[in-house]
């Protein structure tokens, strides 16, 4: 897994790719939680479109940048979910608390961003 | 991680196989590995392989890799308690039945760990309506496989996940 960090108009897009799993994931929420808690980035946006499988423990990291998030009073965004990345999202019913979008430029001018 | 092969194929007899029921089962692959994430990946695309060549379907396909995925970290994570280089032995095989002889029926794959034992009381996974971290991974395996099967046997955990392949859609002529 791989991940880079894009500053966009004052948020960061963070651009992941490769399979975010039990050897990756604790890397994701390092990164996630570093933007959300210390950066205080007030919108997070994951690019997903280059990852090819996520596991349960991706998905906990998820739910925590969410949880840290909302804390903050900021907002984490999620874009081109892949159809495994999206079935893995279903089948923990989680797809409903997370804003998703289909592509960068939907995330980028989604309601309260400009 | 030690990959073996199916070189010998076990000798199972149509007439065997119907004195048995309704199934049997080839050999098809073990694997032995040690709870290192890194692994994680290599099992991944070996059981991908795998199960395209038995003809599952794409989706069918992603279930089943996640499915031992979640299995595999969850022995890493939990009966290992995230120590490195401990033994997992995973084993694959084919599951036929009697009248479909040509077509594969399913898989069979087993787990099998000298990790702590499971507590059962665990294993139900949390309810979905939590929205919070962790215990989706025993959720996943559920949604995911036909059969989901733990046990202990002489100090192992041993788990048993089987998928059936999906009965053959008919084929569609043109005007459908």
């Amino acid at each position: 897994m791989q991940i880079a960090a894009r500053p966009f108009e004052g948020w960061t897009i963070l651009d992941v790719s490769g399979d975010i799993d039990l050897a990756h994931s604790p890397a994701m929420r390092k990164v996630l939680l570093g933007e959300i808690r210390e950066k205080h980035t007030k919108i997070v946006i994951l690019n997903l479109g280059a990852v090819r499988y996520i596991d349960s423990s991706g998905i906990a990291s998820l739910v925590e940048g969410l949880k840290a998030s909302r804390d903050q009073g900021s907002r984490l965004i999620l874009y081109g979910l892949s159809k495994t990345v999206r079935e893995v999202m279903e089948l923990s019913r989680l797809q409903r608390i997370f804003e998703i979008y289909d592509n960068e430029e939907q995330a980028v001018s989604s309601e309260g961003h400009k | 991680m030690i990959v073996r092969g199916k070189a010998k194929k076990q000798k199972i007899t149509k007439s065997a196989m119907t004195r048995a029921g309704s199934s049997a089962s080839d050999f098809l692959l073990k694997l032995e590995l040690e709870s290192n994430p890194e692994s994680l990946c290599l099992v991944r695309a070996t059981i991908e392989r795998t199960t395209e060549t038995l003809h599952f379907e794409p989706a069918e396909t992603r279930a089943i890799v996640r499915a031992v995925d979640e299995a595999l970290a969850n022995v890493v994570r939990h009966a290992y308690k995230g120590q490195r280089g401990q033994p997992i032995q995973l084993t694959c095989r084919r599951l036929r039945s009697a009248d479909t002889e040509a077509r594969a029926k399913g898989i069979e794959i087993i787990l099998q760990d000298s990790g702590v034992a499971l507590d059962p009381a665990k294993l139900k996974g949390r309810p979905l309506d939590e929205i919070r971290p962790g215990g989706l991974g025993l959720h996943f395996m559920r949604q995911s496989m036909d059969k989901v099967e733990f046990s202990r046997s002489q100090g192992q955990n041993q788990l048993r996940l089987v998928k059936y392949l999906a009965p053959a859609k008919p084929e569609k002529t043109q005007g459908d």
